[in-house]
């Protein structure tokens, strides 16, 4: 399987789906463009006219605060028009709706989808269907790919580490369900870290991890030994409910991020969550508000990397202001 | 009624292992001989079939027709005009209709339209369990007699291991064949593809062999246990090969079949989230392939089956996990199973015996064989004749096929059914 769907004949980006597919110069390129991007919230003026008369839609099938937020800014930052759809999914929203959603929207003249959905492949299936001039921005779809994330921590992690030849990584957490990892995990390969390695129970793992690039560990001590970046995933509450934990308190004894535990990584490693962060569950507070952590960078890092990304499409497609 | 010759063609018939170019000789619905020419016979109809195949017509053992209850789908009376052109004589048509098969009214109904339909011979599988509930028994005896080949529960399952026991004594009982679909539901969840490196790079919830193995290893226990005769559907990986091949091996009375996909196509053939791609059970491993196409060449794997499910356009319109399952596969069973033994994984006498004597031979029918005296089901094929997956060349009402657009080689060209020619080839300008 490979993805070409988004990018141009020129071999640019037309949609963002997925990073699989995509090289390492290209991901570079979105990189610097953010850094073009990044210092501008510090300006009087916030706003560049880049994407001005364009109307972006923010497609959420799926709940989300931050996220919706940051793309919301970005594209404000752009000088874009935004609409925010919220469209509560239920067990009976088919594709056939999903469809005629788009199809009703794209005729308001609209030239940007971002898409969140519960379902692995959604923005794939959007993207496939839209007419020819519309982006599609995928904004985490099932347990398959959230690559504006991705994005927005290699910018973070190249901040602070400036290269990423040499980088050992450690993911700790629930990879199984983790859309956020999976898309970390090619980008990380692609821009060349030295080795990936994931840390989780064996039930939070996906089948034949190692094929995805990876060095699958259990134990904590192990696997951030001389980590240069610590990666903590969210770890969702209903996991309790079907036998993949026993419980918060026995996964944070093993998998949390304490004090401790991080004394086996490199003195200069951050530690690094893509949010919401449980406290006491996956990461302690003192390690999560203490001074190796970048969580909140990495929030700010979200905005400048959308809007490098909404600029790059827009660009593909001509007929940027 | 129509006496026929087919003429000059090469005539291949596993079952009285016949494979020479000759005649064959049909009458009152009848083979009368196959080679020799009989005395006094005067032809109505000559069919002339040099550089071409003639077998017995294939007998297939499981294809959904849609009918009754899924009209936008398909209609019993396009699916088996899609069934005769691809050289199917007899069909049996899974109870996962609706209403489902567990009442003598639907046999007679479905009975009904497909006679009136004219095309291949259609027999119901009566549902194992009402409304496929999987907890109470069928009336088995009632839907015997209504004229159901055998009973199953589809892909429906049973509430519990001692209901599946208590139905195979009661159809062994009845001395009725019980087809299962091996499936351990627990474990198999909300999955939509193989439990591998493809479903996990691409995020989608897995399917792992276990859910199959553990599930077929459980039926043939309880098989051994009760003496019941089971036949089991659709297998599609290494474990359930080995597991039925040592069934097989301590005396078992158990047969099984594969869905002509799984002998083709893997996890690494499916193209980025194509919903054509989606099938239950899912497209496994390289290694369960080679077992399964190993498995049908030792014997282990008796037949092959289309597993036709054919859908409308918008049941596979949306995100590769909501879409649902299932390949359009009558037309294309019979060019895969060519390629086959074109790549020399299985003769082309045991890629015939796996379309007709064998599948026969499961449902205990006496047919899939050009013996005389057996209805004259015949299908006459070309086997170099090139064709396009596309509209003008298909019949059945579902284009859901990952094959669609694709050249295949090996078509039919007529097809017989009790010496009525149901279908013949009009050949395209």
């Amino acid at each position: 399987m490979s993805s070409h769907i988004q990018l141009t004949d020129q071999g640019k980006l037309k949609h963002f789906l997925t990073i699989e597919g995509l090289n390492r110069e290209l991901l570079t390129e979105i990189l610097d463009t953010a850094e073009s991007f990044a210092g501008m919230s510090e300006h009087q003026v916030k706003k560049v006219p880049l994407l001005r008369g364009k109307t972006i839609v923010n497609l959420f099938f799926e709940n989300s605060t931050r996220t919706r937020a940051t793309f919301e800014l970005a594209a404000t930052r752009l000088s874009a028009d935004v609409m925010n759809m919220n469209i509560a999914t239920s067990s009976t929203a088919k594709g056939e709706s999903l469809l005629d959603t788009i199809h009703n929207l794209e005729s308001m003249h609209v030239d940007m989808f971002v898409v969140r959905h519960a379902l692995s492949g959604a923005a794939h299936f959007i993207a496939q269907h839209v007419a020819p001039h519309i982006s599609v921005i995928n904004a985490g779809d099932g347990q398959h790919a959230h690559p504006t994330q991705a994005m927005l921590d290699m910018f973070t992690i190249r901040q602070h580490k400036k290269r990423f030849e040499g980088l050992k990584v450690a993911i700790v957490g629930d990879i199984l369900h983790s859309r956020v990892a999976r898309s970390q995990i090619v980008a990380l390969n692609a821009l060349g870290v030295d080795e990936v390695r994931v840390i989780a129970p064996k039930t939070l793992l996906p089948a034949h991890v190692k094929t995805m690039g990876v060095i699958p560990l259990h134990d904590m001590d192990e696997g951030l030994s001389d980590a240069d970046v610590v990666i903590m995933l969210r770890l969702q509450k209903e996991r309790m409910n079907s036998a993949f934990l026993p419980s918060e308190s026995e996964f944070f004894r093993c998998f949390g991020l304490t004090e401790a535990k991080l004394k086996r990584a490199k003195s200069d490693a951050i530690v690094m969550h893509p949010g919401p962060i449980n406290r006491g569950v996956e990461i302690a507070s003192s390690v999560a508000d203490g001074p190796q952590s970048v969580i909140l960078q990495q929030v700010s890092n979200g905005v400048a990397v959308r809007m490098a990304i909404m600029t790059m499409t827009m660009r593909s497609l001509g007929g940027m202001a | 009624m129509t006496r026929i010759l087919i003429k000059n063609g090469r005539i291949i018939d596993p079952a009285n292992g016949i494979d020479a170019v000759g005649s064959l000789y049909i009458g009152d619905g009848k083979i009368v001989s196959v080679i020799s020419a009989p005395a006094d016979f005067q032809v109505d109809q000559v069919i002339d079939a040099e550089g071409q195949i003639v077998c017995p017509g294939f007998v297939d053992l499981s294809a959904r027709l849609r009918e009754p209850g899924h009209g936008q789908k398909g209609s019993i009376l396009s699916e088996t005009l899609a069934a005769a052109s691809a050289g199917v004589t007899s069909l049996c048509l899974p109870p996962d209709t609706k209403p489902c098969i567990d009442s003598p009214a639907v046999v007679e109904y479905i009975k009904d339209k497909a006679e009136n339909a004219g095309y291949p011979k259609v027999y119901t599988i009566g549902a194992l369990t009402q409304r496929l509930d999987g907890n109470e028994l069928s009336a088995m005896f009632a839907l015997k007699q209504a004229g159901c080949i055998a009973v199953s529960n589809a892909r429906a399952p049973l509430g519990n291991l001692l209901i599946l026991r208590r139905a195979m004594e009661y159809a062994s009982t009845h001395d009725l064949l019980l087809m299962y679909r091996a499936n351990e539901a627990s474990l198999s969840g909300a999955g939509c593809a193989h439990e591998g490196a493809v479903a996990s790079r691409y995020g989608l919830p897995g399917i792992p062999e276990a859910a199959e193995s553990i599930a077929l290893a459980q039926a043939l226990e309880l098989a051994q246990l009760t003496g019941c005769r089971i036949h089991i559907s659709q297998i599609s990986c290494k474990q359930s090969v080995i597991k039925i091949q040592q069934a097989k091996k301590y005396g078992l009375n158990v047969t099984a079949d594969v869905a002509i996909h799984q002998l083709h196509l893997t996890e690494n053939d499916i193209e980025p989230f194509d919903s054509n791609y989606h099938v239950i059970p899912p497209l496994r491993g390289e290694v369960d392939r080679q077992y399964l196409r190993d498995g049908l060449a030792n014997g282990t794997i008796d037949a092959i089956c289309s597993d036709h499910q054919p859908h409308d356009l918008d049941a596979k319109l949306g995100a590769f996990p909501e879409t649902e399952p299932g390949v359009a596969s009558l037309e294309t069973l019979l060019p895969l199973t060519l390629k086959l033994a074109q790549q020399h994984r299985i003769s082309l006498s045991q890629a015939m015996a796996a379309l007709t004597q064998k599948p026969a031979s499961i449902l205990g029918l006496s047919g899939g064989a050009l013996t005389p005296g057996y209805s004259a089901d015949v299908c006459i094929f070309d086997p170099e004749m090139s064709w396009r997956v596309d509209r003008q060349n298909w019949r059945s009402a579902g284009h859901n096929t990952p094959y669609w657009g694709q050249s295949l080689r090996g078509r039919v060209t007529n097809t017989l059914q009790a010496g009525r020619i149901i279908y013949t080839l009009q050949e395209s300008s």
